[in-house]
């Protein structure tokens, strides 16, 4: 074999490709294909689009009393459904429709924020830990600890116990803090993974800075099993804050709809209006479901296991 | 073994102590401190300065912390303000903690005799209908509001079809008590009938309580058998010409069982917290309940108990399952 056959062969499979695929681009085409991701990623996008949309959409101001002259409380009546009103409307003559839709909107504010809060404290958390090690590690793994002895709504209610004048502010945040310890859990593992593997030993004999190393090599290759809670976590905070305002901690004031809200006060109800219940209810499992769907079909994905 | 279960005791003890020091100053950081806590809105000044001094809160605040870890130790939580106004705080505890006692029972075991088999059957049929359709049924599981299940299931098997019992413990019936466990209590003295009747109480509220263990403990259960079976090991023991029922019980099970044991655990100590959302829906006078009513009516004294129990119970439960690690898996041992 000459050498210009070979260079010229070397050339050919170089160019046909058996290049490398990065995990994200396989990620994304077994994602593509998976049922799983496609159902999950059209109900977040359904939700998206009505919680965008639903000024337009809604008939009615949700916070208007349109049909007070109809809400008996003595005789446990709410407005039944009727022209104009196809769902009727709730215990204080509210359009019901109009507050499911509008209701959207806070929801995802709540789960993103929560997942934002909880995500950014995880990150310092876990990154610090996972990155210096040493006594910085041990401190904040006791920290983690320590909140993670704590079962996890009865951290958030504690949380939101502390609260002066508890506004929908509040309860994101108590849902939030109880994510943290999770998020810097799951870092810090797959950093010090990370932190033992060849492509950082090889930085490192490079000479690379330590920041470097720490920000370009070994974070973002840890971030996927964070990526994953992240996507979970937003289906969990919603529930969590519906739990909150069932238990009386919520927001207290309740002339901006929010499914979680809407559902934890309904329940006082449910024995002679199940339906007050019951659209909130099936709003928030769709949509957990939804964000569920998708963190399972990332987890696999993004798992190397899987990568062919 | 030994020193390893005394070292994880050490680090217990540490954990605790750092928990009493966290809900001393969450007490103290509630809005406005612990005695317009206790006061509410009766609070004179002239009252609150008196119960400042009452409760020693006019001393330095390390003073004050250790009078409060004495105060612990030695059993002393206050008097109940709301859950049952002017009991003692540990007696409401002491009566109501084998109520959650029995029903996390129920709740556990009905989710590891559903999730295990269940798990180990969907990971054999991988990819077919039972596989998907238990996974579906999971992923909802988790995704509905535990106590909005709970509501459900009262109102449908309760009030609707009217089979079940929708409220409290038992009856009022004649039962004698002897442990605080009422379905122990009935076998003990042989009133099946009381024991029957606290057992139907039990099925609503556990039911609800296990839905989230059980959709965990399946689907850790499904993951784990599918990574074993694939395994070298289970490929020589096929080789070796075992015979399948040997390779499922003593190779593919037992080792598919170490995380599973682990969440068992996690979802055990958890299942307080779950309590906290159902017992009341059933108006079941657990810990769960009084947690519950405690954060709604502001007793704090309760709270404060509760939160710390809830808290060493979940610990001493994680440790648990560390130790039972150590038991079924000989590599953990050897470490």
């Amino acid at each position: 074999m000459t050498i210009t056959s070979r260079k010229a062969r070397i050339d050919k499979l170089a160019e046909n490709g058996d290049a490398g695929v990065s995990l994200v681009a396989s990620a994304w085409r077994r994602l593509r294909r998976s049922p799983v991701f496609l159902v999950g990623a059209a109900i977040i996008v359904a939700f998206v689009l009505i919680a965008l949309l639903s000024p337009l959409l809604a008939p009615h101001d949700p916070s208007a009393t349109l049909l007070l002259d109809q809400v008996s409380k003595a005789q446990n009546k709410i407005p039944d459904p009727q022209p104009g009103y196809p769902l009727g409307g709730d215990d204080q003559g509210r359009d019901f429709l109009s507050r499911l839709l509008i209701g959207s909107q806070q929801t995802l504010m709540v789960g993103v924020l929560a997942t934002l809060f909880g995500l950014a404290g995880g990150l310092v958390l876990g990154t610090l830990a996972g990155a210096l090690s040493g006594w910085v590690d041990t401190v904040v793994m006791r920290i983690v600890d320590v909140m993670l002895s704590i079962p996890s709504i009865l951290l958030a209610v504690s949380i939101a116990a502390l609260f002066v004048h508890p506004n929908q502010y509040t309860v994101i945040v108590a849902v939030a803090i109880v994510q943290i310890p999770v998020f810097a859990r799951l870092l810090r593992g797959s950093m010090l993974a990370q932190r033992a593997s060849d492509h950082v030993l090889a930085a490192r004999a490079l000479g690379v800075k330590p920041g470097a190393i720490v920000f370009r090599h070994m974070l973002p290759n840890s971030l996927s099993p964070v990526i994953v809670q992240a996507t979970i976590v937003l289906a969990t905070s919603i529930i969590d804050a519906a739990a909150l305002s069932f238990l009386g901690l919520g927001n207290p004031d309740d002339s901006v709809p929010e499914w979680g809200s809407m559902l934890g006060r309904s329940q006082g109800l449910l024995d002679s209006h199940p339906e007050l219940s019951f659209w909130p209810a099936c709003c928030i499992i769709v949509v957990a479901l939804g964000f569920t769907l998708c963190g399972e079909s990332l987890r696999d994905a993004l798992d190397p296991k899987n990568r062919r | 073994m030994l020193r390893y279960t005394v070292r994880r005791l050490g680090q217990l003890v540490l954990v605790v102590l750092v928990l009493s020091l966290l809900i001393f100053a969450w007490l103290h950081s509630l809005p406005g401190g612990p005695v317009s806590a206790l006061l509410g809105e009766r609070a004179t000044p002239e009252s609150t300065r008196a119960l400042t001094i009452q409760l020693g809160l006019d001393q330095p605040i390390f003073v004050q912390y250790w009078k409060f870890l004495l105060r612990a130790l030695s059993g002393d939580f206050g008097v109940s303000l709301g859950v049952q106004p002017g009991a003692s705080v540990v007696d409401v505890f002491l009566t109501r903690f084998p109520a959650t006692i029995e029903l996390s029972v129920c709740a556990i075991i009905l989710a590891i005799v559903f999730g295990i088999p269940l798990g180990y059957l969907a990971a054999r049929r991988r990819g077919g209908w039972f596989d998907n359709l238990s996974i579906g049924a999971s992923l909802i599981g988790v995704a509905v509001p535990v106590f909005f299940l709970a509501f459900l299931l009262k109102y449908i098997f309760a009030v609707k079809l009217g089979i079940l019992p929708s409220l409290g413990r038992q009856d009022a019936i004649d039962a004698t008590r002897v442990t605080g466990f009422f379905v122990l209590d009935g076998l003990l003295t042989q009133e099946w009938d009381a024991s029957l009747n606290a057992l139907k109480h039990l099925i609503l509220p556990s039911i609800a309580l296990a839905t989230i263990p059980f959709a965990v403990i399946f689907r850790i259960t499904r993951a784990a058998v599918l990574d074993v079976q694939d395994e070298d090991y289970v490929r020589t023991a096929e080789s070796k010409g075992l015979t399948t029922r040997v390779i499922r019980a003593r190779h593919v099970l037992r080792n598919a069982m170490l995380p599973v044991v682990t969440t068992i655990g996690l979802q055990t100590g958890a299942l307080l917290a779950g309590a906290v959302l159902t017992e009341g829906v059933f108006n079941f006078p657990g810990v769960g309940d009084a947690l519950a009513t405690g954060f709604r009516q502001h007793d704090y004294p309760m709270l404060e108990m509760l939160v710390l129990v809830a808290a060493i119970v979940y610990v001493l439960v994680n440790l648990l399952v560390d130790l039972s690690y150590a038991l079924i898996d000989p590599r953990v041992r050897a470490k």
